[in-house]
């Protein structure tokens, strides 16, 4: 049966008739062709499919599309900055190789994003853990890990220049 | 002066700017007009008959277009699946190839083998009636493991390969071998297992095929390593497509890792269905059907003994193998378990005498091809197992052992007894770096002081040298491959300066974008950016064998090379045109064509303009255009090499076992962009900590259904389960035999990784008598080993 | 997943009036267990009812001796509250360990014991922190909510609206996960209330069980070396590719002596 889902997307109102049945991530990608948001697993685990809803990461992959009715989503699409500046997390992907095929990234920089913005200078104990959720099979992590602590920093000298103004 | 985007200089990424915002394109990401989407029906059987399909009801389902079945493409007479790869077994006979059809027809054999396929407007609608297609099974008693598939009176997966023995292979000397043993003064003997893997690329496998009613084009978009092959094979072998009217595009994959080399039936379901209903037909698997389907790796049972003097020289070393290939032959498996293999059993070894022996087995489960190093991790496992048990047994030290029997770097070039001729190789000098950058030294003091947190520690060694750059053709072509395997490569100038390379080779998370404008930029001084990189495209590209055994820039890279050396043939005599100059005169320095001793100068950009607008050019003498192809076929193997060290800290209680650190020293030969390199080996590191401690696959013995079929029980090793890496490298042992003295570095992690981890567990458990245990080392598998050598009492 | 219709009522009672208004609804909690059932199309529900929106479910409270927690509070908040925090610091670290982040911002505390998995770690501390289920009609003793694998004392179309934990002395959760996908192998919860022990554990059989032998052998003597003496039978216990019966039993012990040398 067909429902009507509204919800802001990367800051724009949208409005869509789904089925449903429709998750979150196939609302993403089929109806709003934010193809950025991947699928990886069909158990909840890879974390390819993570975006941000109200600010929390979550798993696109498992929550339907009318959960998130009325909510504000982010994906990887709407992390730079209107001009095309990367976000500092995903500076710090590039910067420090934390990608490869690509295809973990999107869910990897928002899981971090949301890291980082519960524990603004985590160790590097707590960015291995708070990764646990997503899975890359290209990187060996460790640049993942090195990113995300160079990232972490970055975001930081951004609050603070922020505050400062 | 050192050019920033050159050879060495470490560049970030270019193709990290679409992945990092989402603007990446994976084939599920492409959607067509009038669309429409396929979900197989699969065997729920490891081995059944198939006794009748309906699908009467499917049909009437909501929105569904077409329901096919394997006896449809029989009636269009579409084609098996072919093998690349002739074996020869002992006798001389060839290996059994049996018909492999992308959707089975009288028979499944394994849990997941394609029976159906349905197509419908919407992917809900096709899985929903799928489930309505009433398949008539008779199931049949299946063959599920190697060993049980070789005993007496096993089902047979395929009525005509009797005993399920797809070949018996050998190599080596066996008389020379039998000669040492009997005059050794000790034989270090080991069984062991290497499990069956899945590999696990993130992104699912996917393809899109499209018909043009117009110009009678197909056009295939799919999750692969290699286009070109996938055309090769599907259009020529199994739906008799022309060259001319199949293109396949492979835009970008989600990482391979071998499995997305290989040709599968769904891509030639896609191709087939969308002329058959006419429209667009995208298929895309669900995790669990990659569990089921993709081809697995790995897959051994052998015994190995290696005969030694009473210095511990290794006189000889006996191998037996048996391989899994599964219920089908895949693209290349028959060469994993025996050319990818057997002649790397010399490891770093000047061990004279070889003999290996190689039973390959058809079972009830998928097929098993290769996976990130293919033959080669197995390989080296067997060897650095067995030299570290040997080095137990003698009380020599291990590092001493491996130090006493490696081929010296003055030996070189060195034939080995198992048909490879390694170029370069410095094994004592990977060892000697590596020794203090993990402390060997302090070892005894680390480990007392892990004993007083209760705590075991081992340190292990592995060392390795693998065939990369694959490969000669005529070498391959002598031990059965049926393709050749060079590279090819265009590079075309335009008029303005920029240039576009067209590479046959296939980036699916390796940074060919990167690297290889890298050698651009370095030849010609042209600014990075204005390089571009085209890959995956057959249609845009010459004909090219894409990426897998490492073999991307020895061989690519080297035709890239090559294409630029005629660039600049080229370019001179344009240059001496342009500057009335003989041609003897030109040289080129940094990139600028200069008249030898005068300041009179060209850049390529003034040289390609001018190419383009020939206003005067001698024509009988000098074509316009700045545009060359070539293709580069190795005259040898690469043969990276070197030396991973890990140490493990071991909980007694609980059998958990932690890598606390790893460092791997290699020899890659010449590095063209470091942070790459140190990438790919981190990746490989961890897919080989991976199936030394997490990850194996399990089929129930009985039933032949997948156990781990899912990351539920299947496990990928994350981020808080590995330690950051200790990597160096060394560039002094340049490949001798192609152009950039590459060796290749995209699988030498794996390969060490699993030996290095292994050794070092056992080394750790020798405490309690372990002296070998199979992989993965799960808490329980290492608990249950201190306990089977412990003293009932001692445990309370 | 099949298709169903949604419906996201405003309060208890108006989704107690859906229930009984459809052939074969379902409620939908956080969705982390029972969406990835759907996707897998082993569940065919005619109705969702998202239990999301409805206040009352929702929040951590002091209450009588201990906190009551909504039932549909996420896993995040109350790993994260400073009330739990404060007053039964294992219950924050339980739900701590519980998936991963991005599972923890979604699944909710009452989706977690209705499911009733035998790997799942909730079970352990509603039993041993003597919890009250609460209901849309009725309390349920903690120690009788589970009542066998996948089985609670639920009646159809009962929806748990709280659960209330009672504050004990002391207490602490040691896990071993399961490697692959991270739920408990075993998990064993000590709670002191007085002189009272409890030692529950989930994983390791169908159902939480305590662990009576443990508990006794705690009573007298509340140090781990207590425990020497004290097992669990592996008789009954799970057994898979990841751990056997008898390994099981093996960790019980072995997370008893960590929880109870957390408890300090
Ligand atoms: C990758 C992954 C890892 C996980 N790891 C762990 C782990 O380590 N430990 C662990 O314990 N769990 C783990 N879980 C499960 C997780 O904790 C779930 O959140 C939990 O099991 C279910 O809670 P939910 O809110 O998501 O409920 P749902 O999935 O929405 O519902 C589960 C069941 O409870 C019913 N239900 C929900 N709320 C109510 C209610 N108020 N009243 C009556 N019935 C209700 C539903 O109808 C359904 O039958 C994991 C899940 C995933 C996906
Ligand atoms: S797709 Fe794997 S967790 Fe969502
Ligand atoms: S970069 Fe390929 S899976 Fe992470």
């Amino acid at each position: 049966m067909p429902c009507t889902v509204s919800m802001t997307v990367n800051g724009k109102a949208v409005s869509r008739e789904v089925e449903e049945r429709t998750l979150l991530v196939t609302f993403l990608r089929d109806q709003l062709g934010l193809t950025g948001t991947h699928v990886g697993c069909d158990t909840s685990q890879c974390g390819a499919c993570v975006v941000h809803i109200d600010g929390r990461s979550v798993k696109s992959c498992t929550m339907l599309a009318a959960q998130a009715d009325g909510a504000a989503v982010t994906t990887i699409e709407g992390l730079a900055a209107a001009d095309g500046t990367l976000h500092p997390m995903q500076a710090a992907f590039r910067e420090h190789h934390g990608l490869q095929c690509g295809f973990c990234t999107p869910g990897m920089v928002m899981s971090a994003v949301d890291l980082v913005t519960a524990n603004p200078s985590p160790s590097e104990h707590d960015v291995r853990e708070g990764l646990e959720g997503n899975i890359c099979r290209c990187t060996g992590y460790h640049n993942i890990v090195k990113a995300v602590m160079a990232g972490a920093e970055a975001m930081q000298g951004g609050t603070m220049k922020a505050a400062a103004e | 002066m050192a050019n920033p985007t050159g050879i060495g200089a470490s560049v970030r990424r270019r193709e990290d700017a679409r992945f990092l915002t989402g603007r990446g394109t994976y084939t599920d990401d492409i959607n067509r007009p009038g669309q429409t989407h396929a979900v197989f029906v699969r065997s729920p059987y490891a081995h059944a008959r198939i006794t009748g399909i309906d699908a009467a009801e499917a049909m009437r389902a909501p929105g569904v277009i077409a329901v096919l079945t394997g006896a449809d493409m029989e009636t269009d007479k579409v084609g098996s699946l072919p093998c690349g790869w002739l074996i020869h077994s002992k006798d001389g006979s060839p290996m059994k190839e049996p018909p492999h059809f992308p959707i089975a027809r009288d028979r499944a054999r394994y849990v997941g083998d394609a029976v159906a396929v349905v197509i419908a407007e919407t992917r809900e609608q096709a899985k929903d009636a799928a489930e309505l297609v009433m398949v008539d099974y008779e199931e049949l008693p299946a063959a599920v493991t190697s060993l049980k598939a070789l005993e007496g009176g096993a089902p047979l997966v395929h009525d005509d390969v009797g005993g399920n023995l797809c070949f018996d292979w050998h190599l080596g000397d066996a008389a020379a071998v039998d000669a040492a043993f009997a005059q050794a003064a000790h034989v270090a003997k080991l069984d062991l297992v290497n499990q069956r893997l899945v590999p696990n690329a993130m992104e699912p496998r996917a393809a899109l095929g499209e018909y043009d009613r117009a110009t009678g084009e197909h056009t295939l978009t799919t999750t692969s390593q290699n286009p070109h092959v996938i055309r090769l094979l599907m259009g020529a072998f199994v739906l008799g497509i022309p060259e001319h009217k199949l293109r396949v595009v492979a835009p970008d994959v989600g990482g391979g890792f071998g499995s997305k080399i290989f040709h599968y039936g769904e891509e030639a379901v896609v191709t087939w269905a969308a002329k058959k209903v006419g429209r667009p037909v995208k298929w895309t698997a669900e995790r669990s059907e990659s569990f089921l389907t993709d081809a697995h790796g790995r897959d051994h049972v052998s015994h190995a003994e290696l005969a030694m003097d009473k210095d511990g020289n290794f006189l000889a070393l006996r191998v037996a193998t048996i391989a899994n290939m599964g219920a089908y032959l895949s693209t290349f498996a028959p060469s994993i378990p025996t050319y990818l293999y057997a002649t790397l059993l010399a490891g770093q070894y000047k061990t004279p005498a070889i003999y290996a022996e190689v039973k390959a087995v058809f079972t009830n489960t998928v097929p098993v091809d290769a996976y990130r190093g293919a033959g080669r991790p197995e390989a080296c496992y067997l060897i650095e197992r067995l030299v570290e048990v040997a080095a137990a047994e003698t009380g020599i030290d291990k590092a001493e052992l491996r130090r006493r029997n490696f081929v010296p770097a003055s030996a070189m070039p060195y034939q080995t007894p198992v048909a490879l001729q390694y170029d370069t190789g410095d094994f004592a000098k990977n060892l000697d770096i590596a020794l203090p950058l993990v402390d060997y030294d302090g070892f005894a003091a680390r480990k007392a002081e892990s004993a007083r947190r209760g705590k075991l520690r081992g340190i292990g060694f592995a060392t390795y040298i693998e065939a990369c750059g694959i490969a000669p053709s005529n070498v391959a072509g002598a031990l059965g491959a049926r393709a050749g395997l060079y590279e090819s490569a265009e590079v075309r100038f335009h008029p303005t300066g920029s240039v576009t390379v067209f590479t046959g080779s296939h980036s699916h998370g390796q940074g060919h974008e990167t690297t290889f404008a890298q050698l651009v930029s370095e030849r010609f001084g042209v600014p990075i950016e204005n390089v571009e990189i085209v890959h995956g495209d057959t249609s845009k590209i010459p004909f090219g064998m894409g990426t897998y055994g490492s073999r991307s820039l020895a061989v690519g890279g080297s035709a890239i090379v090559k294409a630029m050396d005629k660039v600049e043939r080229k370019a001179k005599k344009i240059a001496a045109h342009m500057l009335e100059a003989a041609e003897a005169d030109i040289e080129v320095k940094d990139g600028r064509f200069v008249v030898a001793g005068t300041d009179k100068a060209l850049t390529i950009g003034d040289i390609a303009l001018q190419a383009y607008v020939p206003h005067n050019f001698p024509l009988d003498e000098l074509e316009p255009g700045l545009d060359e192809q070539a293709f580069y076929d190795p005259k040898n193997f690469t043969y990276p090499n070197g030396c991973h060290v890990c140490e493990v800290e071991i909980d007694p209680d609980t059998g958990v076992v932690q890598v606390v650190s790893f460092a791997a020293v290699d020899d890659f030969g010449r590095v063209i962009n470091p942070l790459i390199v140190e990438g790919q080996v981190h990746g490989g590191l961890v897919q080989g900590i991976g199936q030394a401690l997490y990850e194996n696959c399990v089929y129930d013995e009985e039933s032949g259904q997948l156990i781990t079929g899912s990351y539920m029980d299947y496990c990928m090793p994350r981020a808080d389960d590995v330690p950051s890496f200790t990597v160096r490298y060394h560039e002094d042992q340049p490949c001798t035999h192609n152009p950039l003295g590459v060796k290749g570095c995209g699988e030498a992690g794996t390969i060490g990784a699993s030996a290095a981890v292994m050794n070092a567990v056992v080394h750790a458990l020798s405490e309690y008598g372990v002296t070998h245990l199979d992989m993965p080392a799960t808490p329980e598998r290492v608990w249950q080993a201190i306990r089977r050598h412990t003293p009932a009492q001692a445990a309370e | 997943m099949y298709a169903f219709t949604y419906h996201r009522p405003k309060s208890v009672a108006d989704a107690v009036a859906l229930l009984g208004q459809f052939e074969d609804p379902k409620l939908l909690g956080g969705g982390q267990t029972l969406l990835p059932t759907l996707k897998q199309r082993l569940a065919r529900p005619s109705d969702l009812i998202d239990l999301g929106q409805i206040p009352e479910l929702q929040g951590i409270r002091e209450e009588a001796g201990g906190l009551t927690v909504g039932a549909f509070t996420r896993h995040a908040e109350v790993a994260h509250s400073e009330t739990v925090q404060r007053v039964i610091p294992a219950l924050a670290s339980l739900a701590e360990g519980i998936g991963d982040r991005q599972v923890r911002n979604m699944g909710t505390l009452g989706g977690s014991i209705c499911n009733a998995d035998p790997s799942a770690d909730y079970p352990a501390a509603v039993v041993a922190l003597k919890a009250t289920v609460r209901t849309d009609r009725r309390e349920i003793a903690g120690d009788d909510f589970f009542t066998g694998m996948f089985e609670t004392a639920l009646e159809p179309g009962e929806i748990v609206t709280a659960v209330h934990f009672r504050t004990p002395d002391k207490a602490a959760y040691a896990k071993f996960r399961n490697p692959a996908s991270r739920y408990a192998i075993v998990g064993v919860f000590v709670a002191v209330f007085g002189s009272e022990v409890r030692v529950t554990v989930t994983g390791a059989g169908p159902s939480v069980f305590r662990a009576d032998d443990m508990e006794a052998a705690l009573a007298q003597d509340f140090r781990a070396d207590a425990l020497n003496g004290a097992s669990v039978s592996a008789d009954g216990l799970n057994a898979d590719i990841h751990a056997s019966a008898d390994y099981r039993a093996h960790l019980v012990r072995v997370m008893a002596r960590r929880a109870v040398e957390a408890c300090g």
